[in-house]
């Protein structure tokens, strides 16, 4: 059934892909921080700081997006015995914890000339703090467990126990009172951003997403030829 | 016209210390992230070398080895 995703096959694109997706990452980020640092106009309330959601908006969302295609793979993974869901989904959450990082980090200095504090036990950003923690200890599941099984298994069911906080993190500026600003964007309803804010952020998204495939593709990679580099002890 | 784009109307530090502290991080996970693939790499290529000519020959038969073997020689 998922033949398609057998590691031999991937591997001849992967192999290949990253230098690609290396030089569209490049244009992007190019066209990206141009529109972003300079293009776009300044907020009417919060003035040029406004430009850090630039980088703090993107990285939420990847790191959100991430740590539910870890679930999802771990859980297929899981159902149909296919330890390659199991690699492919390794191969995601070191660029899913730095872009969680990276949105915490960027929140934080956003938060010091609009809240006037760096930090706030806030309900989103406590949240955010949550699922960092979930993806460090998916990886550190990785590095301390030897037995294939019992890996697999526990890296199951902290991806499980994380996806619960992923609708928590949406809904939590809709379901407390928080310092955090709600929603600007809706797939669904209107969005409240500008078209000339919008614009950067979306390329700026595409960015991210072109970084966190990079970093997928070459740990992916790697993650096969240590495979290989057991097999060739074997032979 | 630079100095207005360092300040910022007086939001400069922080704005760049977000894109400097965003950009620091991709590029700390980018050169890790390649170290451990080229050592990987390398580490393959100093264990096929290894091989004799009939243990070489089977590892050579698999797709992921071959692969392996065609873009070490581009690194």
């Amino acid at each position: 059934m998922f033949k398609i995703f057998e590691p031999g096959r991937i591997f001849v694109i992967t192999s290949k892909a990253h230098k690609y997706v290396m030089f569209l990452f490049v244009i992007v980020i190019c066209i990206g921080l141009l529109e972003a640092l300079i293009f776009s106009p300044e907020d009417y309330k919060q003035g040029d700081s406004v430009r850090i959601m630039y980088v703090h908006v993107p990285a939420a969302w990847i790191s959100l997006g991430i740590f539910s295609s870890i679930t999802f793979l771990s859980l297929i993974g899981y159902i149909f015995k296919s330890k390659n869901f199991f690699l492919i989904s390794k191969s995601l959450a070191p660029s899913g914890l730095v872009f969680n990082i990276v949105a915490l980090v960027t929140g934080s200095i956003w938060g010091k000339p609009t809240w006037g504090t760096w930090w706030a036990w806030d309900a989103r950003i406590t949240s955010m703090l949550i699922l960092a923690l979930f993806y460090l200890m998916y990886l550190i599941a990785w590095r301390i467990y030897e037995d294939k099984e019992q890996v697999l298994k526990i890296t199951t069911i902290i991806t499980i126990l994380g996806i619960i906080n992923v609708p928590i993190i949406k809904y939590s500026v809709d379901w407390w009172n928080t310092l955090h600003q709600p929603a600007s964007i809706n797939i669904l309803s209107k969005s409240s951003i500008h078209s000339s804010m919008l614009f950067p952020l979306i390329i700026m998204t595409a960015a991210f997403a072109l970084f966190s495939m990079l970093i997928f593709l070459m740990k992916y990679n790697t993650e096969l030829i240590k495979i290989k580099n057991k097999g060739l002890d074997r032979l | 016209m630079i100095t207005e784009i360092l300040q910022m109307n007086g939001y400069g530090l922080y704005v760049w210390s977000s894109f400097i502290f965003t950009f620091v991080s991709f590029t700390t996970l980018y050169v890790i992230t390649k170290i451990q693939y080229t050592k990987e790499r390398k580490k393959f290529m100093s264990k096929y070398g290894a091989l004799d000519s009939k243990k070489a020959e089977v590892a050579r038969s698999q797709t992921i080895n071959k692969e392996i073997l065609s873009s070490s020689q581009s690194i």
